[in-house]
């Protein structure tokens, strides 16, 4: 497979103004991701991370720089051209699940496929078709009428996943999965992105564990919202 | 078919590429019954919250269909008695008793101006009646408190009572203060069973009549049992049965006159006519003329002016119970939207648009009204019917007063709805996520 480069940043940067004081909270941050890598993001409490992983899944735009997604510059995209984005281009995995709670495992699983809209919007009967498939590829489709308080945190965020790439993504950003859960169930979580990734897939995973960041190919580390090691043995 | 390998193989890049645009089009709207599914989900989520948000809403339209039914029904119950009276009358009563009934130089309506507006050409036929209330008794029954009416010749044809047997009094037995009378098919049947009333006796009061015929059955017409009357010449009211004292105070004064009117005839002609006579007979002129002379639908006009009053109050009263009722909902939608901000933030996460949000809090909200509209509906029809048929007021459910109620609960749906649901579309969906 040709290396395609998935996410490229320039000077990536975000404030957060509180007051009269300024929260850098990215620093100019330059970051590649080719094509079916599987990246952690390590570093301290409040070094960035999450904020990185925000701006990089469309939900948020920097306060200056450039990010191009699969080629793509996002930086000047309307809020509704973002929403489509997130719907097709990427999947995003939680550390609290953020799965609806009145809402079965499938319906979670559907929601994307719901919001899909325009060219390639699949009509109900395929929606549920899809959502079931997504629910076999995690082992979940026995429990897909469950709700989500009715299944143990490894089962939520397996259902999260499953939301995650029902849409087939080009990226998965995963900040701390396996963060609310147990070590074992944590490793359970592991296999299932190391599948998605031996398929193909592209991942940027934000985690806490050294153990858990010794199993990917890279690890990017910020500090104080730079980027302190880009993974590649060089420090910038 | 879509299996688990597919969905675990990422899209090879090109593939997404040449979706091109596509990935960017985000102005198509979800379809509508997908809104209406989401929407529809979370009025049942919470059923007792939501009905609790539909009470208001409930008992606006309730109170706007009950109020409107009780309203057109006294309407009809007024129009109906006065057409009850007969066809094509005229009514003509003191505008006011001036110095007093009876007093010295006023000018008051007297028993012998029937005779007067009866010479107006176009008048078929004229009728004063004087009530009052006696007991009647026949060999060993007695019956009490049975409306005695004395009338006029004409009663039969003005107020459409047939005669089932023997006859009316004629001008000659009024003249002559005949003591005879007429039974109404229910009296008539209390007092003799099947036997043959003619020519029986009964005494009214302390008085002796004898009966000269029996109405054919009627029923009651605008709340008058027409069948438990008894008729008698109205000069026999005077001189019997009216208490002395109060007779000499009332005299032969009367309440009101009715003219009957030819069908073919000008009904303002024969009002002015009415009028330049009387006017004539007392020796005033027309414009001091102490009466009011007017139609059957002049009265039910008049009549019908204050129970518009009264309706105005009343569709006040239902459209402040509808606002509040919006406020209600509007209330119930904000804590709503702040307590499922999460949600609202999952739901961005996945591809949620701002229009997306923005449509399926709207729709909860208009889905809310209509739901409490039509339980408010099926309360207001139930309400008004039970209403009507357990009091002595009369309902008649207005249709279009369910259409008004109905799409009145629909705005206020929309307008009370808005507020909230732009609220939640606002959400950052970053703040909206970590929101707890
Ligand atoms: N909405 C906000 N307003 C103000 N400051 C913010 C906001 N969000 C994040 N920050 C600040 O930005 C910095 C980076 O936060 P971020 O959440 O990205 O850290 P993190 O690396 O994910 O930390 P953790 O490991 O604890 O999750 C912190 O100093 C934080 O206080
Ligand atoms: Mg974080």
């Amino acid at each position: 497979m040709a290396n395609t480069t998935i996410i490229q940043t320039e000077g990536l940067t975000k404030v957060y103004g509180m007051g009269d004081i300024l929260v850098k909270a990215l620093d100019g941050v330059d970051i590649h991701i080719e094509q079916g890598e599987f990246v952690a993001v390590m570093g301290p409490s409040g070094s960035g991370k999450s904020t990185l992983m925000n701006i990089l899944g469309c939900l948020d735009r920097p306060t200056e720089g450039r990010y191009l997604l699969a080629g793509q510059d996002v930086s000047g995209l309307s809020n509704k051209q973002l929403a489509a984005i997130r719907n097709r281009q990427i999947g995003f995995v939680f550390q609290s699940f953020n799965l609806l709670s009145r809402t079965s495992a499938v319906g979670n699983v559907m929601l994307p496929l719901v919001y899909k809209r325009g060219a390639g919007a699949p009509p109900p009967a395929e929606r549920h078709e899809r959502a079931m498939a997504a629910l076999e590829a995690v082992g979940l489709a026995d429990r897909a009428n469950h709700m989500p308080n009715e299944m143990s945190g490894g089962q939520r965020q397996r259902v999260a996943i499953a939301r995650a790439l029902v849409n087939n993504p080009v990226l998965i950003m995963a900040d701390e999965p396996t963060g609310n859960l147990d070590t074992h169930t944590g490793h359970e979580i592991m296999k299932l992105l190391h599948d998605l990734h031996s398929r193909g897939g592209t991942i940027v995973m934000v985690t806490h564990e050294p153990d858990i960041a010794a199993q990917t190919q890279r690890t990017i580390t910020m500090v104080d919202g730079k980027l302190a090691d880009d993974g590649h043995g060089r420090r910038q | 078919m879509t299996t688990a390998t597919d969905i675990l193989t990422a899209p090879s890049l090109p593939a997404a590429e040449a979706a091109g645009q596509a990935i960017l089009d985000a102005d198509g709207m979800i379809p509508a019954r997908e809104i209406l599914a989401i929407a529809w989900e979370g009025v049942v989520r919470n059923k007792i919250r939501s009905l609790l948000t539909m009470l208001g809403i409930i008992i606006g339209v309730a109170a706007v269909i009950i109020m409107i039914a009780i309203s057109a029904g006294t309407e009809a119950t007024i129009a109906e008695q006065i057409e009850g009276l007969g066809a094509n009358l005229v009514f003509i009563q003191s505008s006011f008793m001036r110095g007093g009934p009876g007093g010295g130089n006023s000018v008051n309506l007297v028993y012998d101006d029937t005779a007067v507006v009866a010479s107006v050409g176009g008048v078929v036929g004229t009728l004063v009646d004087q009530t009052t209330s006696l007991s009647v008794e026949a060999g060993s029954t007695t019956l009490t408190d049975i409306q005695i009416v004395g009338t006029t010749p004409d009663f039969p044809s003005v107020r459409e009572v047939t005669i089932a047997d023997g006859r009316f009094f004629n001008e000659k037995d009024l003249a002559q203060t005949a003591k005879v009378a007429v039974l109404g098919a229910g009296v008539a049947a209390d007092l003799f069973g099947d036997a043959d009333p003619i020519s029986q006796q009964i005494l009214i009061g302390t008085t002796k009549v004898t009966i000269i015929g029996v109405a054919a059955e009627k029923g009651a017409v605008g709340g008058v049992d027409f069948d438990a009357q008894i008729y008698v010449p109205i000069t026999l009211v005077f001189d019997k049965f009216i208490p002395s004292q109060f007779a000499r105070f009332v005299g032969n004064n009367v309440r009101m006159i009715y003219a009957q009117i030819d069908e073919d005839a000008d009904m303002d002609t024969v009002i002015q006519q009415i009028e330049y006579k009387l006017a004539k007979s007392k020796g005033v002129t027309v414009e001091e003329l102490p009466f009011t002379i007017q139609t059957q639908d002049d009265v039910i006009e008049t009549r019908g002016a204050a129970t518009e009053a009264f309706r105005n109050l009343l569709a006040w009263v239902a459209g402040v119970s509808l606002l509040v009722g919006g406020i209600g909902i509007m209330n119930i939608m904000l804590v709503s939207v702040t307590e499922r901000t999460q949600e609202i933030g999952i739901r961005q996460s996945v591809g949620a648009t701002s229009t997306d949000i923005r449509l399926q809090f709207l729709t909860e909200a208009v889905m809310l009204s209509l739901v409490g509209g039509l339980i408010g509906v099926i309360a207001g029809v139930g309400g008004a019917y039970i209403f009507g048929a357990t009091s002595d007021m009369r309902t008649v459910i207005v249709p279009s007063s369910i259409l008004l109620a109905f799409g009145s609960a629909a705005a206020v749906g929309v307008f009370f709805g808005f507020f909230p649901a732009n609220k939640a579309a606002q959400l950052d969906p970053i703040e909206a996520l970590r929101h707890e």
